[in-house]
């Protein structure tokens, strides 16, 4: 197998191809965990995993929690209401402090895109993105990856269409980075208020004028959630207009290929983004997502400690 | 004191001078230029062989943070670094703590720059009490005071109705107006340029047209007012190309660039490089290909460095965190100077944005080696080379991209009344 030469897992846009690989391949074999009746093993026995996140979080959070228990490691959780940013503590001073307890790994998120890097300049132990801003969300592209090449066996020559507020989405961004290394071609849609410019030189990206362009004949409808904590008042009319144009229902999916797959990273406003009939549709992998977020993370956790089993 | 400065290439455009002389100063007055002058008895000399020696450099546009902020620059300091840097004279914007919107503020910067200082020190004060937009400053005794010019540099005067009233009252008095250009609804939270590298980052970006309006508007409100403006810091496409219009249609209006935006584009913010956070913010390609152009063609009239020295605790922050601005007044000659040796200026060009221009701009006697005037000098040795190492810089802050860039050109000597302040 591959070597994993990465200490940090910050954005798909640092890991190769290869990379990519060995992590969902690494998935694929923690997946089968998740499966037994005692669903834990020892690889990570006596590591200490501090999951800092500075944003609201439920499943992301719970996600890397589970997948670090069933790795045996110890987890320790600390959100904004209970930490010293509260008192006016930098990020760095908080890393420091951290560090100075001796985690093996600090997963974060954190409202502000980059801030990792500079937590990583910061400590000396592993740091894996929970989601920073509107830049990446790595374990949400790879379990993406993941999902999309479950359904496929494959992830080249595929016609991806990712629908809504690609400006403000860390999903966008690390599913265009991963899916284009792996050969796929993006086609987005969405308000020309929340599309960023010149996205198109991310890779292989095509930006539709209309959500009918980009799912036509698509493989895969990836829809984004409307962040309207994010929106203020001025890129979209209301909700109800937005899920007129850009809203994905039983109808306008038939324009994607027949059995095209379905997926939104969540949470899902029922209604806005999808209909509940989509939601719940034979199409939908949206809980498949959820599922293959353990084992992913898994993977991740795993190979910044080095890959070594205890 | 006395000194000869023998063999240098003498340029002073203010007199269309240039050739190789000799220049004497007495009792802190340039006395003669010539060839071959000899030195009366007790006077230093000074070798310039192989070196520039201009007016002495006069940078518009400097935060020197005294009062208030003095844990990132004072008056000292600011004024060392800017010897170190070749500038004799200097212009700190109002955005001090308290702000330069009074007279004692005033009287503090000049009497300590005076007694303390290694440079001339010019203070521009508020277009608006407190910079809060609101209520036009005094700006009659902020000029009586010592003011050169009014700007609530750092934010735009957002309401254009209190911007015209600003440029009719500041003619009438006559005080130059400097525009610091940007519509802030279009700024919105914005962090560095919008563009590719933005999208790639996932940062918030401020579009260029942010600058361009604010532009637009304050020319035209100077066209309709006939009034004098100044537009600090520009760095877009746009903005050159409203100004060079305006100027041809009579407009009484100037502009400034700083080096950075003549030398970086928005890629030094990728790996989140605080030290590369500034307002307005780096841009793109076209837009530096511009403004080499504006300055080429003189639509831009001078280099300003918009000296901002923050601490580090300011800096070494999350990226959206982290103050705006950056450090210049030691790396704008050489960044300058590059601007000679590819061509897009000539030596004379360059002093005259650096040091003419600005001086005529302000309306201070500066700026020109004639005899008989104070005798601020700038010795430049266009060869030497140097690396910028942010531990040996003379500010007190250290927030520069430039960290480790080999630079070439430096001050060799900075003379400021007769008396070397800076000497490398």
């Amino acid at each position: 197998m591959a070597e994993f030469k990465h200490r940090n897992i910050i954005a798909l846009r640092d890991l190769t191809r290869e990379d990519m690989e060995l992590l969902l391949a690494t998935a694929e074999n923690m997946r089968e965990i998740n499966s037994r009746d005692i669903k834990k093993v020892p690889t990570l026995r006596g590591k200490t995993i501090v999951n800092l996140f500075y944003e609201a979080s439920t499943r992301t959070r719970t996600s890397f929690e589970i997948a670090a228990k069933r790795l045996s490691a110890d987890t320790v959780n600390i959100s904004p209401s209970t930490s010293s940013a509260t008192k006016g503590e930098t990020l760095a001073d908080t890393a420091l402090n951290l560090l100075a307890m001796k985690p093996d790994i600090i997963v974060m998120r954190h409202a502000v895109s980059g801030a990792h890097y500079h937590l990583a300049q910061k400590v000396t132990c592993s740091v894996v993105n929970a989601g920073d801003g509107a830049h990446e969300h790595p374990s949400q592209g790879l379990l993406d990856l993941l999902t999309i090449r479950d359904r496929f066996g494959r992830l080249d020559g595929l016609k991806v269409a990712i629908v809504g507020d690609i400006t403000h989405s860390r999903v966008a961004r690390s599913d265009i980075q991963g899916l284009t290394k792996m050969g796929s071609h993006i086609y987005l849609a969405g308000p020309p208020t929340m599309m960023p410019p010149a996205v198109e030189k991310l890779g292989n990206v095509t930006v539709c004028a209309t959500m009918r362009e980009a799912i036509q004949d698509a493989d895969v409808v990836i829809m984004l959630r409307i962040q309207q904590e994010r929106q203020g008042k001025t890129l979209m009319p209301n909700a109800r207009e937005y899920s007129r144009y850009f809203g994905l229902n039983p109808e306008n999916l038939k324009l994607a290929k027949p059995g095209a797959m379905v997926m939104h990273p969540g949470p899902i406003n029922r209604g806005v983004e999808m209909s509940s009939y989509v939601v719940n549709g034979s199409q939908s992998h949206v809980l498949k997502q959820v599922e293959n977020g353990v084992a992913v993370r898994m993977a991740m956790l795993y190979h910044v400690c080095g890959g070594e089993l205890v | 004191m006395n000194l000869l400065i023998k063999n240098g290439r003498v340029i002073d455009p203010s007199q269309g001078l240039d050739e190789i002389a000799d220049v004497l100063v007495e009792a802190g007055l340039v006395k003669e230029i010539g060839k071959n002058l000899k030195a009366p008895a007790g006077v230093e000399t000074v070798d310039a062989a192989g070196k520039y020696v201009v007016p002495g450099l006069v940078d518009m546009h400097v935060h020197l943070r005294d009062p208030g902020l003095e844990y990132k620059e004072d008056i000292v300091s600011g004024t060392r670094a800017a010897a170190a840097g070749g500038f004799t004279s200097l212009a700190c914007m109002p955005n001090t703590k308290p702000a330069i919107d009074n007279k004692a503020v005033v009287s503090y910067i000049i009497n300590k720059a005076t007694t303390d200082g290694f440079c001339n020190v010019f203070p521009v004060g508020c277009i608006t009490y407190g910079m809060g937009g609101e209520r036009m400053a005094e700006m009659g005794e902020l000029k009586e005071a010592g003011c050169v010019a009014v700007s609530d540099d750092g934010r735009p005067v957002a309401n254009a109705e209190l911007m015209r009233r600003a440029l009719e009252y500041a003619r009438g008095i006559g005080i130059l107006v400097i525009s610091h250009a940007e519509d802030l609804a279009l700024v919105g939270e914005g962090v560095m340029n919008e563009g590719f590298t933005s999208t790639e980052l996932g940062l918030k970006g401020i579009p260029r047209v942010a600058e361009d309006i604010a532009t637009a508007r304050d020319v035209m409100l100077a066209e309709y007012t006939n009034s004098p403006l100044h537009i600090a810091h520009v760095s877009t496409k746009g903005s050159v190309r409203i100004i060079r219009e305006a100027k041809a249609r009579g407009v009484k209006v100037t502009c400034e660039t700083a080096p950075h935006y003549f030398t970086l584009t928005d890629d030094a913010v990728r790996g989140y490089d605080t030290n590369a956070k500034m307002n307005p913010p780096l841009r793109e390609a076209d837009d530096v290909a511009a403004v080499k152009e504006g300055l080429r063609d003189g639509t831009i009239d001078c280099i300003a460095t918009d000296h901002a020295p923050h601490h580090l605790d300011e800096k070494d922050v999350e990226f959206n965190a982290a103050l705006n601005g950056i450090i210049g007044l030691e790396t704008s000659l050489p960044l300058s100077l590059k601007l000679v040796g590819d061509g897009i200026l000539t030596i004379n060009q360059l002093i005259e944005k650096m040091s003419c221009n600005p001086s005529k701009i302000l309306g201070i006697s500066r700026g020109s080696l004639r005899v008989g005037g104070v005798a601020d000098v700038t010795v430049i040795d266009p060869a030497a080379e140097w690396t910028v190492e942010t531990e040996k810089l003379v500010s007190k802050s250290r927030n520069t991209p430039f960290a480790g860039w080999k630079m070439k050109g430096a001050a060799a000597c900075t003379i400021r009344g007769g008396a070397v302040v800076f000497s490398r």
